[in-house]
Parts: structure tokens; C-alpha cells; sequence
């Protein structure tokens, strides 16, 4: 999961001054890491251990405690403590005398990369920020372990059940890359519209359902000088992307999303898509304000705490993300996309709950049954709660936040799910298959959202787009069925 | 034997540079040229050569063009606005004041006007960007919108209108530069001999006339040294457009160059190959414009 709030104004700075170095008159430094060629790799361990004689009940998947486990974190938004304070602990105490070495950074790719190439990997990578690995890359030249003994594999706290069985569905579906599966998503979040439920139940407003009563609070609130929704144009637009496909799923069915990743010709000028993009413009300029096509997702999520924004479009990262800032009274709640049409395939109540926040393990690693017993013991309740407790996010473990106190908007978002039942809008997952595709659609949908394209043209512009990205052999293609 | 000591004794001095020079300036360009004819993603073992594909896609690219013509319009506008002004404030500093007593002198004040000049250089471009996002915010919270709408006019986007935006960068790039620059052609100044000054102050020549026909044509050489480091800085620009402007590059496109397309292209979207290309483009243009400058402006130097 890839949110501008995994990444800070210091990160940021850090990081331009580095790139600043490397990039100066003739890039051709670039590739300063390039071509090296490394050793040719060395035969894949099976990652099912099955050759090892080490696999017992307690050690379903043949752990060596004598092999050192290596464990990279992406110290952004969650940090790493969750890693260090509760994950590690765990796989030492499962495993006496094991040694671990824990390596936490903001620069995934730029670190990593050039160890994948020359075969010296870490056996487990939380893959994350701006600088992610290409998965769909690393998948092809087989560097990722496949999933399936850790799917097989019993689970921790009840071992009766495997672990497929203890984790929500959308963690196996996500996991699949190029048809196999590598990557474990383990965060949950509800994406959709934000609010202060306080400030409305104060000022007796109700949650508008239809896009007629989304309107007309919009003209209540503008008469109190309140912009209706905002999206941060200069740093997070893709905000307003998700709310828009998110939208025309609503409209149209999962069918909408599914048929835009599989590059399906057309998928971009469905019904569906347009209705959604049409009323969200008409939203923008009836009721939006231009300023904030300049102004970054923390100044916007400021205004929004400020109650100067009434919706905004975010996951469930931001209560956390913002908790420095949040005004006591202030009391996030999520509020589901209100219907565009009459006819919508889904109903009012349905929101996006998707997963995130990738972690992998490496195929031709010193170490894989480790990664994936690492794997296991993230996917105990005991891992997961305490993940949750130290991040405030919710993870793929069924049952792991039972207990735990939780914030008003996790709590909000959990309702949200119980009353959309099956409602699930899906995610969009062009955003990490394509993303050249998803940078040019919301580059546009800015220059949208600002006046200067019609609908048509806009829509005209990604559909070609996503054309060229499916006519460029070069790009990998993935395909997804549901 | 005399002459083997002699350069055996120099090469030992350039064996530690020339080597790190090498490995880190001259074989990063072999191999980008290399991968300019791959189409490597960054994680292939073996690059699959793809000829000069790459370059032929560069030439059909619009986002490559309008990094171009932004580039072009930097390459006019940054020099010769940084240089006027360097020169404007430079000679007010050194020489405005007039002759009094021996020699010339500046505008009064000129010590701390020089310091206020040469600081912004001091900043870095990712602390001057964020200095001048607060300035340029498009809201009531921006320093120049925050005084417009006091005054009752409209808030402008000078960021997020594309017709605004790559002027407004200029601004900043100028106002960052312009320091250097005073400080460079005050040290030029110097090196001219008072007698010039005083002599054509004698025949009754006015400041106007100092500065065109003494300081100008002495200053020859500095401000042609300063032409070619602003114009090569114009093809740089990737910090303040990567942090400044919004979407790195937007809006449109108008603010791209093509060190945040390359970056872009590079990292974002793991195009190695065709980054590489792109670095290469860039490489000649940035050697074009060197050689070019220094050709036409080559003149009979002066003797002083």
C-alpha cells in the first residue's frame, strides 16, 4: 500500500538531496549499479523443506534454528517497532538460539536492488514506500518464494485449522502474481469518504445516501463556508482516483475495476465510468475549490480537521496518520460513496476493504523455510494483535482485534464492513501492475478536475494510455478473475 | 631518468583521482550508453539489446518533447535574467556608489546587501522548495495569495495554472542563482585596475557609461563562464521541479524536465533501458550547449 503518508517532509528532503546527486547534467549515472553480472543463482532451496528432516508438529515448515534469518522492514508510516517488538520475539522464542538481523529503511528498492542482482538477499521484505521493488519484475526472474506450504502450513494458534483458513479471502486472492502465489498482503483498510461525526451529529446533519442529498448538503455547507469535498492535487491526487473507480464500481459492478486491470479494450469508457467521473466533476465544480489542486495531503487532511473539507477520500491509514494534529472533538467516521444512480449494481452501503502492505520472501535466500515460518508466526493472533496494537491498523488475520481497544474510525470502518455484508468494492489493482497507467490517469483526472478536459476527452486520453501499456510487450501483463 | 622522476612523480598524484574519476564518472556513462540499447527493467539478469528502439520511441515521445521545450525556454530565460541582475546588483555594489576618495565605491550598505544577496545560495534547493511552497500556496495560508485576498482579488495558482507554473519556478531558480553570480562578477570588478574607472570618470563619463563601456567588455570571460554554468543548470533543475511543482512536473507537464522524466522512468516505472536513453539525449544536449557556447563567444581576449 503506497499512501503519501508513509512518507515525510524530512524522508523527502533526504531523499532529494541524494537523487539531487545522482541525477545531475548527463543522467548516465543512473545506472551506476547496472550490469554487473552478478553470479548466476544458486539452485532454489525448496521452500517446502521437505528434503530437510527438521519438520515436526511444532516445526511445520522445517525451520533450521541453526541458519540466521535476515528481515528488511520499510520504516515508513508503521515504523518498524511492530517488527523488532513483536514479530522477531516471536520467531525467537519458537525457535531457541536462532539468530536474526533486522534491517529497517525508507529506501527499499534502492537497497535491494542490487542485492537481488548479485544473490546476496534478505530472506523477508516488508516491500512498501515510494521506492518499492517491482514484484511483477522480481516474480519473473524467480526471486519470490511461493506461498502455498505457508498456506498448507497449520496455523499457529489452533493447529487444526491450515492457515488459509485463519486470514480474510482477499489476503489469497492478493497474493497471486503471475498466477502463483508470492506475496502476502497484511494489512486491512476501508477506503471511502472521511468525516468528523461529531461535528455532524453538532450540527444535525445526516449522511447523504443519493448524489441529490450529497448536493444539497454540499449547498448547506457552502453557505457556512465549508467546501463540500477535497482531494490533495499536489502530492496524493490518486486519492481522487480511487474514489472515482471506486464510485463507478458502485455503478457498475466489480466488473468495472476487473475489466480495467486485464486491460480490457474500452474499459475506461464504460457507462460506469463515465456516470462516475461526470458527477464527481460536476461535484468539483459546483461545490470544489482549485486551491487544493496545490496543496499536499497533509495540508488538505489539516483544512479537513480544521472543518474547512467536509468529505475527503482516504483509507483507514489517516485517523493514525493524523493523530498528531486531530483536534480532541474531532472524531473520525467513514462515510460510504452516496449512490450515483438509481440503478446502481451495489448498493448505498457498499465501501472498498481492501489489503496491503506487502511482504515477500526471497526464493533463492539463505533461508526461506525461515521467511515462511516468519510468515506463520506474523499470521498468529498473537503477531497480529500486537501489529495492530503498535500501528493501529487492522491486519488479514480473522479475529486478531477481538479485545483490543480500538479508535472511533477503526471502529467506524469495522460497521462499515458488517453493514455492507457482501458489498465489497474491489480494489484496484492497475496501481501496481501498471502504474505508469495509474500516474497518467490521475495526472489527468487533475487536469480534469481543473477545467482544462471534458469527461470525454479525459477518458479518451486513459483509455490510449492503457492501449499503449497493453501493446508494449516490455511490461508484463497480469490478469485477475475476480 | 630525470624526466621518468619527473612524471613519475605527477602520475603518482593523478593515479587516485584519475582512477575514482573513472570508475565513478566515465564507466557509469559507458554503461548508460550500453543500457540505452536494452531494454533491461532493473532486475533481469542478462539486458535482452533491443538496437536503438529506444531511441526511436524517444522521438514519438510528447512527454520527452514537452521536457524539452521547458528546457528551452529555462536554457533562454534563466542566463539572461540571472546575468542582467548579477550584473545590475554587482556593479550598484561595487561601483554605484561613485568615485570618492581613492577608487570606487558602492551603493551605501553594500556589505550587508551582499550578504543578503549570496544567502539563498547557501540553502538547499529542497529547503528553498519548501520555503517556496509556503509562499506560493494557493490558499489564504500563501504568502503572496494570503495578501491578494486581504486585498480582495482572486488567489492565484501559481503552481497549479499551466500557463503560471514554469514562470514561477523561473523566479525561484533566478532568485537562488543570482547571488553566485554577484559575488563571481564583484570578484571580476575587482580585478579591474581603478585607473579605468578614474580616467573616464575625469573625461566626465557617467555611471551608465562606466558600466557599458569599462565593466562590460572587462567582464568578458566571467560572464561567459557564467553563461555555460547557468545554461548546464538548466538542464539540471531536478530538485526544485521533483519537490516544487506539483505532481513533480505537472501541472500538464508544463514544470517536467528530463531529470524527473528520467527518474520517473527509471524508478517509478522501471524502464532502465529507455531511462538510459533519455540520459544519453541529454548528455549530447547538455555537450552540445557547452561547445556551442564556447565557440561563438570565443573572442581576442582583452589585455589588461
Amino acid at each position: 500500500m503506497t499512501h503519501p503518508g508513509e512518507i515525510t517532509r524530512r524522508q523527502l528532503l533526504r531523499r532529494i538531496g541524494m537523487t539531487a546527486l545522482v541525477v545531475g547534467p548527463g543522467a548516465g549515472l543512473l545506472s551506476a549499479c547496472a550490469t554487473g553480472g552478478g553470479p548466476e543463482p544458486v539452485a532454489s532451496a525448496s521452500a517446502g523443506a521437505s528434503a530437510s528432516g527438521l519438520v515436526s508438529a511444532t516445526n511445520p515448515l522445517g525451520v533450521d534454528a541453526k541458519k540466521p534469518l535476515e528481515v528488511v522492514i520499510f520504516s515508513g508510516g508503521l515504523g518498524d517497532a511492530y517488527a523488532t517488538g513483536v514479530h522477531q520475539p516471536l520467531y525467537t522464542k519458537a525457535h531457541a538460539g536462532v539468530q536474526i538481523k533486522h534491517v529497517g529503511t525508507q529506501n527499499i528498492g534502492t537497497q535491494l536492488r542490487p542485492r537481488f542482482l548479485s544473490g546476496d538477499v534478505p530472506d523477508v521484505v516488508n516491500n512498501s514506500g515510494p521506492e518499492a521493488l517491482d514484484l511483477a519484475a522480481l516474480a519473473a526472474e524467480g526471486h519470490l518464494a511461493d506461498l502455498t506450504p505457508l498456506w498448507d502450513a497449520p496455523s499457529v494458534d489452533d493447529p487444526g485449522k491450515k492457515v488459509r483458513d485463519t486470514v480474510t479471502p482477499a489476503a489469497l486472492e492478493n497474493a497471486k502474481l503471475n498466477g502463483k502465489d508470492l506475496v502476502l498482503n497484511y494489512i486491512v483498510s476501508h477506503r471511502a469518504l472521511w468525516y468528523d461525526s461529531k461535528f455532524f451529529a453538532d450540527k444535525g446533519w445526516t449522511l447523504p445516501t443519493t448524489w441529490e442529498e450529497f448536493k444539497a448538503l454540499g449547498e448547506t455547507a457552502k453557505k457556512e463556508g465549508i467546501v463540500l469535498f477535497a482531494f490533495p492535487g499536489q502530492k496524493g491526487p490518486y486519492y481522487q482516483l480511487w474514489n472515482m473507480l471506486y464510485s463507478a464500481a458502485k455503478i457498475g459492478g466489480n466488473q468495472v475495476i476487473i475489466d480495467i486491470d486485464n486491460l480490457v479494450d474500452n474499459a475506461w469508457k464504460s457507462e460506469a465510468v463515465k456516470a462516475s467521473v461526470t458527477a464527481w466533476l460536476d461535484v468539483q465544480t459546483a461545490f470544489g475549490d482549485k486551491s487544493y489542486l496545490g496543496l499536499d495531503h497533509t495540508q488538505t487532511q489539516i483544512k479537513h480537521l480544521q472543518h474547512k473539507v467536509l468529505f475527503y477520500p482516504c483509507g483507514s491509514w489517516l485517523e493514525n496518520e493524523m493523530v498528531k494534529d486531530k483536534p480532541k472533538d474531532f472524531e473520525y467516521a467513514i462515510a460510504p460513496i452516496p449512490s450515483i444512480t438509481a440503478a446502481d449494481k451495489m448498493p448505498y452501503g457498499a465501501i472498498q476493504v481492501g489489503v496491503g502492505e506487502n511482504f515477500v520472501v526471497a526464493a533463492k535466500g539463505k533461508n526461506p523455510e525461515g521467511g515462511l515460518e516468519y510468515m506463520r508466526l506474523m499470521l498468529s493472533k498473537e503477531g497480529a494483535k500486537g501489529f495492530t496494537e503498535k500501528t493501529k491498523n487492522l491486519t488479514v488475520v480473522n479475529g486478531a482485534a477481538e479485545g483490543l481497544d480500538l479508535t472511533p474510525g477503526l471502529v467506524s470502518a469495522a460497521k462499515a464492513q458488517d453493514a455492507a455484508g457482501q458489498n465489497i468494492i474491489t480494489d484496484a489493482r492497475f496501481e501496481g501492475w501498471y502504474k505508469e497507467l495509474f500516474d497518467y490517469a490521475w495526472q489527468q483526472q487533475n487536469t480534469l478536475m481543473a477545467g482544462r478536459l471534458t469527461v470525454e476527452e479525459y477518458l479518451d486520453k486513459v483509455q490510449k494510455k492503457a492501449d499503449d501499456i497493453k501493446a508494449d510487450s516490455s511490461i508484463a501483463k497480469q490478469t485477475r478473475n475476480a | 631518468m630525470e624526466r621518468l622522476r619527473k612524471y613519475g612523480f605527477v602520475a603518482g598524484f593523478l593515479v587516485v583521482p584519475l582512477t575514482l574519476y573513472l570508475v565513478f564518472v566515465i564507466s557509469p556513462y559507458i554503461q548508460a550508453f550500453q543500457l540505452a540499447l536494452t531494454s533491461w527493467n532493473g532486475y533481469q539478469r542478462k539486458p535482452t539489446y533491443v538496437g536503438l528502439a529506444n531511441f526511436g520511441k524517444l522521438f514519438g515521445d510528447e512527454v520527452f518533447w514537452q521536457a524539452i521545450r521547458n528546457h528551452a525556454v529555462i536554457l533562454l530565460v534563466l542566463p539572461l535574467l540571472t546575468i542582467a541582475l548579477a550584473l545590475f546588483f554587482a556593479f550598484l555594489l561595487n561601483l554605484g556608489g561613485g568615485s570618492r576618495g581613492s577608487g570606487m565605491r558602492g551603493v551605501w550598505g553594500s556589505t550587508f546587501y551582499k550578504v543578503v544577496f549570496f544567502a539563498p545560495q547557501v540553502l538547499a534547493v529542497a529547503v528553498v522548495s519548501v520555503l517556496w511552497k509556503a509562499i506560493y500556496r494557493p490558499d489564504e495560508s500563501g504568502v503572496i495569495n494570503g495578501a491578494l485576498i486581504k486585498m480582495g482579488f482572486d488567489p492565484v495558482g501559481w503552481l497549479t495554472e499551466p500557463s503560471l507554473a514554469l514562470w514561477s519556478l523561473l523566479a525561484v531558480m533566478i532568485w537562488q542563482a543570482v547571488g553566485f553570480y554577484v559575488v563571481l562578477f564583484s570578484a571580476g570588478m575587482a580585478a579591474i585596475p581603478k585607473d579605468y574607472f578614474e580616467a573616464a570618470a575625469l573625461d566626465g563619463a557617467g555611471r551608465f557609461r562606466l558600466f557599458f563601456s569599462i565593466t562590460l567588455p572587462l567582464l568578458r570571460d566571467t560572464i561567459q563562464v557564467g553563461w555555460v554554468y547557468l545554461g548546464i543548470a538548466a538542464f539540471d533543475c531536478f530538485a526544485l521541479v521533483q519537490v516544487l511543482s506539483v505532481t513533480a512536473g505537472g501541472p500538464d507537464g508544463a514544470t517536467t524536465v528530463l531529470p524527473v522524466e528520467i527518474y520517473k522512468t527509471a524508478f517509478s516505472y522501471n524502464k532502465v533501458g529507455y531511462a538510459s536513453a533519455m540520459g544519453v539525449a541529454l548528455f549530447f544536449l547538455t555537450i552540445t550547449f557547452a561547445v556551442l557556447t564556447l565557440r561563438v563567444s570565443r573572442r581576442e581576449k582583452i589585455e589588461l
